[in-house]
């Protein structure tokens, strides 16, 4: 990846939790086609915290593989997520299972509030974080876009706060930049967008917000090539990083020329 | 006495032989106990200790892995 070495030049490494990460774009594992296509995207993509779900073995299929099969704990971080948990305390069961499945006491915390919209639960989600911290988790906690439940997060020990961009799994891009915008203004442990990029130009978009990180599944398991797609938004990620570093020029309703007129024959 | 016991795993009810560790059980079921989380009676189990924790009659487990995920 010799793009993400070059960056290093340009930009220094996200930290959550005292651990440098080597990319700013997080990957889910769900609903890729094959486990070979899978693995293949996380590794287009660059990422290094990679999302898993807990869930029952299927006893009748009592072979089949778990991710663990496919995915390198050296290479990657297994970061177990709660996905699919409606009550704070499925949150925590989720959470504590996946610390004992796992390698790390990272863990993604999603309470949803709604089977629709798959929307948080932002009091259930309160709570459970507050829990698991005094636990010892490191949490990294999925959200509104809601500047005062981002900062309560913030308050209760999270390492990161995860707003969404637009609901999960919806390709919607970035729906409210202002309010991700001001999330970010106001926290003090990385803001990493979760949820609703739909394609390269939203992770850029998003990414140009100033936020620390972005974290996606289904634009790359469900573009029609997962591993191209994975490729692009790691590119789009840096590259809207940069955009934001280096800082845009001014917006103007008029034209500037870019040539001098000086010097133009008569 | 019967010699076996009831145990509900993942939802279903199963049969074993009593005096069943927790490492037989999931030897019995062709799983490999480092990929494994077990959960008895909402209980977390910690690995180390299952060759010697005895499964029992109307015990309820949860044996959980990684699976994809957002």
């Amino acid at each position: 990846m010799p793009t993400l070495m070059d960056s290093a030049v340009y930009d220094k490494p996200l930290v959550i939790a005292g651990r440098e990460l080597r990319s700013r774009l997080m990957v889910g594992t769900g609903k890729y086609k094959s486990n070979d296509e899978m693995v293949a995207a996380l590794d287009a993509s660059g990422a290094e915290v990679v999302t898993v779900a807990v869930r029952r073995v299927d006893l009748d299929r009592a072979n089949e593989e778990g991710m663990l099969h496919h995915l390198d704990p050296d290479q990657y971080l297994l970061l177990p997520n709660t996905a699919g948990c409606f009550t704070a305390e499925d949150a925590m069961r989720y959470a504590r299972l996946g610390r004992a499945a796992g390698f790390t006491d990272w863990i993604k915390l999603e309470v949803l509030g709604d089977k629709d919209t798959l929307l948080p639960d932002t009091e259930a989600t309160l709570r459970a974080a507050r829990e698991l911290v005094a636990e010892g988790f490191t949490v990294l906690a999925y959200t509104n876009d809601d500047l005062i439940t981002a900062l309560r997060l913030e308050d209760a020990g999270c390492a990161a706060v995860m707003p969404l961009a637009s609901p999960i799994g919806s390709g919607l891009g970035l729906m409210n930049p202002f309010s991700i915008r001001t999330i970010k203004s106001r926290l003090e442990v990385p803001v990493i967008v979760d949820a609703g990029v739909g394609t390269a130009s939203d992770a850029a978009i998003t990414m140009e917000q100033g936020v620390d990180g972005i974290l996606m599944n289904t634009a790359l398991a469900a573009a029609d090539d997962p591993v191209r797609m994975a490729r692009a938004m790691g590119l789009a990620t840096e590259a809207g990083r940069l955009a934001y570093l280096a800082g845009r020029m001014p917006r103007r309703e008029q034209a500037v020329p870019s040539s001098p007129h000086a010097g133009m024959l008569d | 006495m019967n010699s076996q016991i009831e145990v509900s795993v993942n939802g279903d009810v199963r049969h074993f032989p009593r005096e069943i560790s927790v490492e037989q059980l999931l030897e019995q079921l062709s799983l490999n106990p480092a990929l494994i989380v077990v959960e008895r009676n909402g209980t977390i189990l910690r690995r180390p200790h299952y060759t010697e924790i005895t499964i029992e009659n109307g015990d309820a487990l949860e044996l959980v892995h990684f699976v994809g995920g957002g």
